[in-house]
C-alpha cells in the first residue's frame, strides 16, 4: 500500500493506493486520523486502490465517523471499481459522500 | 445416486498472518478465475475468502503467528467448494454472525461480506477431530 497527504484549497487530500488489506489497514488508520486532528475538510482519493477489505473499509468508517462527531467534511473521490464494489457489499456507498473526480469533490466542499 | 466427484484444485497450508494474506488471495484468484468465473464473481470470491483467512488470525488464534491455515478447493460440476480448516480451539458458530449493516461502525463487516459472496457457509467437523473448519460453497456464474 502506497500513501501520500496533500493540501488542495486548504483541504487535506489522502491518496491510497495498491492493497488495504490486514496487513496495510492500520498504517491506513494511522494517516487518516492524523488527518482527521487537524480538523481539516478530507478527501480520500482511492482511485489506486486495488484491493480493499474490511479492515480497511473499517478505516475509513472510523475516520468518516470522527469527522462526523468534529464537524468537518470527509469524502472518498475517484474511487476504483474494485474498491466501490466492496463498498456497494457493505452499503456504504450510499452512507458515504462520494465524487468522481476530486475536481468535483473540490468545488463543492467534502 | 452417488455424488459426482470433485477435482481438486488447490490445497495451500500457509502461517496465520496477515502477511500471508496476499499470497492466499493470489492462489484463489489464479484458481478461480481459471474456473470460468467473471471478474467480479472472481474478486468477490477472493474477498470472502480473505475475510474468512482473517476471522481465523484475529479471532480464532488471537494474532498468534507460529499457528497455520489450510485452504482446499475443489470443484463438483458448477460448484466451488473452499474448505478453511484452522487448529485453534473450537469456536462457537453462533457467535460468527454477520452484523446488522444499518447499524454503520468499523468492525464487523467481514463475516457480512462472506455471506454475501457464497452461495452456502458452514462449520463442519474438521477430520482430525481438533481445530474449526469452514465449508463454503459458490456456485459457478
Amino acid at each position: 500500500m502506497e500513501h501520500t497527504v496533500r493540501e488542495e484549497q486548504g483541504k487535506l487530500v489522502v491518496s491510497f493506493g495498491g492493497e488495504v488489506d490486514l496487513e496495510h489497514s492500520p498504517k491506513a488508520r494511522e494517516v487518516l486520523l492524523e488527518c482527521v486532528a487537524k480538523e481539516r475538510d478530507i478527501f480520500v482519493d482511492l482511485s489506486g486502490v486495488s484491493y480493499i477489505d474490511s479492515s480497511g473499509v473499517a478505516s475509513l468508517v472510523e475516520a468518516f465517523q470522527s469527522t462526523r462527531k468534529q464537524g468537518t467534511g470527509f469524502s472518498l473521490v475517484a474511487v476504483n471499481p474494485a474498491a466501490m464494489r466492496v463498498l456497494e457489499l457493505a452499503r456504504l456507498d450510499k452512507i458515504f459522500t462520494i465524487h468522481d473526480t476530486l475536481a468535483e469533490g473540490l468545488g463543492g466542499g467534502a | 445416486m452417488s455424488e459426482p466427484s470433485a477435482s481438486h484444485l488447490l490445497e495451500l497450508r500457509v502461517p496465520a498472518r496477515a502477511a500471508e494474506l496476499k499470497r492466499i488471495r493470489e492462489a484463489v484468484r489464479e484458481v478461480v478465475g481459471g474456473c470460468g468465473c467473471s471478474a467480479e464473481s472472481t474478486a468477490d470470491i477472493v474477498l470472502a475468502l480473505d475475510e474468512a483467512c482473517q476471522n481465523i488470525i484475529r479471532h480464532a488464534y488471537a494474532g498468534d503467528p507460529d499457528d497455520v491455515i489450510e485452504l482446499t478447493i475443489e470443484r463438483r460440476d458448477n460448484e466451488l467448494i473452499f474448505s478453511l480448516t484452522d487448529f485453534a480451539p473450537p469456536i462457537d458458530p453462533d457467535r460468527v454472525k454477520p452484523r446488522d449493516l444499518d447499524d454503520v461502525r468499523p468492525g464487523g463487516l467481514g463475516t457480512h461480506f462472506i455471506r454475501r459472496v457464497m452461495d452456502e457457509t458452514d462449520f463442519v467437523p474438521p477430520p482430525s477431530g481438533s481445530g474449526n473448519l469452514l465449508r463454503m460453497v459458490r456456485r459457478i456464474d
